[in-house]
């Protein structure tokens, strides 16, 4: 039996965490991620048990659902992301694929993506974000998804309540991203 | 450039990776009469206007859909932006 310990996406054992001025950084590592895509003409019967599975409406353009244990956010046209905490969904890909069926195409995402919390006052994060991305942080409502590009890596960025926001960048490239986060987060102390 | 997205509202066209002439949708049958012909015409030949243009972008780094986006090659100016999708479909290239 192999005795393998577990590393973060940034390489260290826990997560790391850094407060800069009045943002704080946090690498999340507990998430567990699945794409939905919904089969050729199966739009409609996708959508409808998507929703039931998440116990709300499948999430519309650009839009994000937090949920109890089951998040999802939009990425294209009849096609979801969707989020789990690891220890309550540690075979998430499976347990969806079980629950929509054959109208849905689901594909395992967890070890693609490296999640980084950033939390502060809602300007400062709006200005840091400025500095990251095209998108206009201050016109984006609460529980807004998109994917957009921050320091030549495609990411989503997800906008929760107040100053949170949720950036999934690709694993290989999560220093690249901690850095470019932490470089913006000091340019606006 | 900002390219108006038909869903997600104004883009910015670094967001885009451009392909070329939204004519490329009209692909030819290859198993009909006179397929290498048709071919030859739909790989080499293109108008090049001096104003509307309709060509293909891919939204790459955003909802990874393709648009059709009528633009006039003088001025810069988009005029209009679909999805390539809907742009088919109407063609009756869709299943």
């Amino acid at each position: 039996m192999h005795d393998l310990a577990p590393l973060t996406a940034l390489g260290t054992k826990a997560p790391q965490q850094e407060k800069i001025g009045l943002v704080t950084l946090a690498e999340a590592p507990d998430w567990a991620l699945a794409s939905v895509t919904a089969r050729l003409g199966q739009e409609a019967a996708c959508a409808a048990a998507l929703a039931q599975t998440l116990g709300a409406g499948a999430p519309g353009v650009a839009r994000y659902h937090g949920g109890p244990v089951l998040g999802a956010f939009w990425i294209a046209p009849h096609s979801w992301m969707v989020q789990a905490p690891y220890s309550a969904k540690p075979d998430l890909a499976a347990h969806l694929r079980g629950q929509l069926g054959p109208c849905a195409s689901v594909t395992e995402q967890s070890s693609a993506w490296a999640r980084c919390d950033v939390t502060g006052p809602a300007p400062l994060v709006a200005e840091m974000f400025a500095r990251l991305c095209n998108l206009d942080m201050p016109q984006l409502p609460s529980g807004h998804a998109r994917r957009t590009v921050i320091d030549h890596l495609g990411c989503y960025l997800l906008r929760g309540d107040g100053g949170a926001v949720s950036v999934y960048g690709p694993r290989s490239g999560a220093q690249s991203l901690w850095h470019a986060l932490e470089l913006a987060a000091r340019s606006i102390v | 450039m900002i390219i108006p997205h038909p869903l997600l509202g104004p883009c910015d066209a670094q967001e885009f990776t451009y392909l070329g002439d939204a004519s490329l949708i009209a692909r030819p049958d290859g198993m009909a009469e006179g397929a290498a012909d048709a071919f030859h015409d739909y790989l080499y030949l293109r108008d090049n206007p001096a104003g509307l243009h309709r060509e293909l972008w891919y939204h790459e780094q955003g909802d990874r859909s393709w648009l059709v986006v009528t633009r006039n090659t003088l001025t810069h100016e988009i005029v209009k932006a679909e999805l390539a999708r809907d742009v088919a479909r109407a063609e009756g290239r869709g299943r």
